[in-house]
Parts: C-alpha cells; structure tokens; sequence
C-alpha cells in the first residue's frame, strides 16, 4: 500500500505532510481563478474575497514544503496578474511571500485546527496587502493606503471563508 | 564554488524568483506600451472556462428563479419590470414627441444617427480578480473586429474602453478605474472637463474652476474631446461640489451602472465620432426630427 502521509522531519515533528489527489492543485487553482472572475459578475460585493489568496495559503500550509510553496504562489499570481490589468509580477511576487511564508509556518506548528486556520489567513492577508502596497509605492510610483476599514473587514471575511473552504479542500487529500 | 546548505536553499529560491518577477515588473513599467503573450495566453486559457462559468451561473440562475424560489413571485417581478420598461420607453418618446431633450432620446437615436458605425453586443464573463483595478472582460474579441480602445457603452451611458483584445474575448477599462478617464462637459454649461475613476463607485470631475457655477443634480456628458467616446453620451450625474484649490472637487455618480453589467455595446470604430449637430439634444429641433425619423450620419 502506497503511504502518501509521512512525518516531516522524522521524530522531530509529528506534522503530517499531506499529499492531494492528481490535478487537485491544479483544479483547484483554475477553480479559484475562474469563480474570483465571474463572483464579481454577479455579486459586486464579492470582489472583497481573494480565493487565489486562499488556495495559495491552503497547500503552502498543507504541503508544507517552502519551495513548491513559493513557486504554486507564483504560478498563482502571476495568473491573477495575467487576468488583470496590473503588471505582471504584482501579485506574483506578493503570492510568491505568501506561498514561502505559509509552507514554512506549516512546517512549524499544526494548522489543522480551524482557529489556527482563521488567524493566519487573517495575518496572510494582511501581509500579502502589505506586500502589494509596498510595490506600488516603491515600484510603481502608485501611492495607496496601507490600511483602510474595508481592508480590515476583507481580512475578516477571507478568514471567514478560507475556515470552511480549507474544511472543503481537505476533501482532496489522500487518504493517509 | 560556495555549497548553498540545505537549509537555505528554499529561501535562495524565494530570494530569486522575487529577484526575477521584480525584475520583471521594471521591464513591464518600460515597456507598457507592448503587448504581453503570456496575457494573451491565459486569458485564452481562462475565457473559455468563464464562458462556460457564466453559461452554466445564467442556467442555474434561471433554474433556481423560475422552479425554486418563489415561482409566481418571480414572474410577476420579471413580467412588472418588463411593463416598467416598457412604460419608461413610452414616457421618453412622449417626451421626445413634446421637444424635451434628454439623454435616452439620444441614445435611442444614436443608432440611428451613426448607423454607418457598426456596434455590436457583447456579454461581460468576467470581472477582474485584482481587487484594486476595475476591469471586465466581455465574450467578443478580435475575432468579432473589436480593437483597443474601442468605445464601450451601455443604453445608460459611457462604460469604458477596451484596453486589450484577445482572440475570443476582450478587457474593458471601467470608468470607475484609478487609470480611466473620458473627455466631459456639463450639460447645461457646456464647461469641459475630463472625468476620471478613483478606484471608488464615484467618478471624480477634476478641472472646472471655482469661479464656475456648477449645480448638484447637473448632467455631464461625454465632451468627444478624447476622440474615443462620441460627443454627448451620458456619463452621470453631479453628486457632490465642493470648493477647491485650485479647482473645484466634484463628484458624479456615473449614469451606467457599472457594478452590474451583464450586457454592453462596443462601438467597431477608432474613428472619432459626433452626432451630428443639428440633432443634439438641448435643441427642440432635435426632438422634433427625431420625431419625424430624420437621421444624419456620423461625421468620422
């Protein structure tokens, strides 16, 4: 029998690595992708959700491994980029931190529980912000506010989804 | 050579894509002028999937409206907002008949007036997912002759322009959008001023002078100053004036309603385009030849 669940870093840790099913990142990514596109179509008010966002953190948590953290961050941001019409990089670099920062965070500490999962797509949201406004003032000469209300309550509400979302995605894991 | 330890071998990794895409981002500030093929490509690849995305959302939609919730509830909604339409067509055409000028009679004769433009329809499939631009993208693209920079409009009023066109699909600039503007004038004044986006649902007039009189609840149309939106299309309403320096600070709420677009007309030409004079609409004449079916040409 094929074991794809292993312990991360032998008797160091007992955190699971999980592995997923064939094309689920990939599915998922598209998923993520084309539902952020057309929400907005249909809802305006769901322009405040980052699903991209919240697939990168969910297999750079799970996954738990920083390199292919890093670059499934990039490939996803660099398809947001594509699909707006922000400079190609933007989000790719913002994703790019946030898929390292995630896979390194879950090879530290257990973030299966739901309020673990809340508090750090809060914080990951609030650092891929701080990342992007960062650019655009370095970069791109685009000043932009660090913080504002609406930012506060999309943290919240992206933490609110990315709870029950990450409970959904946990479906396309292998079975350990 | 120095052996990286494997430790930091991620974070080398991480350091280097950075590296890369900030360095590619530099490239892209110089160069923004050229078109990008990895935006062609996935867009290629994503448009067909909110294609379909937006087919089966409009199928479920409909599903669940007429079978699920509140049946009868629906129909008479839809059946009371066809009759409300319809009503509004005929008040507009009485008042079309009785010499009022105003910016649906305009529209309607628009087609008339330029029928040597070809417009065409097209159906928003997306929206932009980066949050702090407002972009869309429609289910026409090159294929169907649309163009950068193409006039994009609604029978309310001005909507955008087309910034890209790929194959199957194209992206729309919202009025709404930090970067977007269009050539405007007061309606009553006829004070030109471009109107541009603040990357919030009001749209922001920014040179008029405080010695100007400008009226809440004032009409503002598009100036055809910008040589891409024709002269006169209603782009909103004044909302808010207040006194600036040097300008004054004027917000209009835009006549489209441009957080729930479904369907849109873009306009297949580059060439600049006016209405013609003698059918503008703060004349009685104008209304009372549109009345009689008379129709002029665009003038390119």
């Amino acid at each position: 029998m094929i074991n794809d669940t292993f312990d991360l870093r032998s008797a160091e840790s007992h955190i699971e690595v999980h592995k997923f099913r064939t094309g689920a990142v990939a599915a998922a990514t598209i998923f993520s992708l084309v539902v952020q596109a057309l929400l907005p179509v249909y809802f305006p008010k769901a322009d405040i959700l980052d699903l991209p966002l919240l697939i990168t953190i969910y297999f750079g948590l799970s996954r738990r491994n920083p390199s292919t953290g890093l670059l499934l961050g990039m490939v996803i941001g660099l398809l947001q980029d594509s699909l707006s019409k922000s400079p190609l990089g933007l989000y790719g670099i913002a994703k790019t931190i946030i898929g390292y920062t995630a896979s390194s965070i879950g090879a530290r500490l257990d973030t299966e529980h739901p309020a673990a999962r809340f508090a750090l797509t809060a914080v990951f949201f609030g650092l891929h912000q701080g990342v992007i406004v960062l650019i655009r003032r370095l970069l791109l000469a685009q000043p932009e506010a660090w913080f504002t209300a609406r930012l506060g309550i999309a943290a919240g509400v992206n933490a609110i989804v990315a709870v029950f979302l990450f409970l959904l995605l946990d479906h396309l894991r292998k079975p350990s | 050579m120095v052996a990286i330890p494997s430790r930091h071998k991620s974070l080398v990794l991480l350091a280097g894509v950075v590296v890369v895409q900030v360095l590619f981002l530099a490239v892209q500030i110089k160069r923004v002028s050229q078109g990008r093929l990895i935006r062609s490509w996935t867009v290629g690849a994503i448009s067909p999937f909110e294609r379909t995305g937006a087919w089966g959302f409009g199928r479920v939609r409909s599903v669940w409206r007429h079978y699920f919730a509140l049946q009868d509830a629906s129909r008479e909604n839809e059946s009371l907002r066809r009759e409300n339409s319809a009503l509004k067509l005929q008040v507009e055409e009485l008042r079309s008949k009785a010499g009022e000028a105003d910016r649906l009679a305009l529209l309607i004769n628009f087609r008339q007036l330029n029928h040597n433009v070809p417009m065409l329809g097209a159906r928003v499939i997306g929206a932009s997912p980066d949050t702090a631009s407002e972009t869309i993208f429609l289910d026409r693209g090159e294929h169907d002759g649309i163009r950068r920079n193409m006039a994009v409009i609604t029978p309310d009023g001005v909507v955008g322009k087309i910034i890209e066109a790929f194959q199957n699909s194209a992206q729309v600039l919202l009025l709404t959008d930090k970067d977007s503007g269009v050539g405007a004038m007061l309606a009553d004044s006829r004070i030109q001023s471009p109107v541009g986006g603040t990357g919030e649902p009001l749209l922001v007039m920014k040179y008029v002078a405080n010695d100007d009189t400008v009226n809440l609840g004032e009409r503002v149309v598009t100036s055809g100053m910008d040589r891409i939106f024709p002269k006169d299309l209603p782009v909103g309403t004044v909302t808010e004036i207040k006194p600036g320096n040097p300008f004054k600070l004027i917000r209009v709420r835009p006549a489209a309603n441009l957080e729930r677009l479904e369907e849109v007309i873009v306009l297949l030409t580059l060439r600049p385009l006016e209405v013609h004079k003698e059918a503008e609409p703060s004349t009685s004449d104008a209304a009372e030849k549109t009345a009689s079916g008379h129709s002029t040409t665009a003038k390119p």
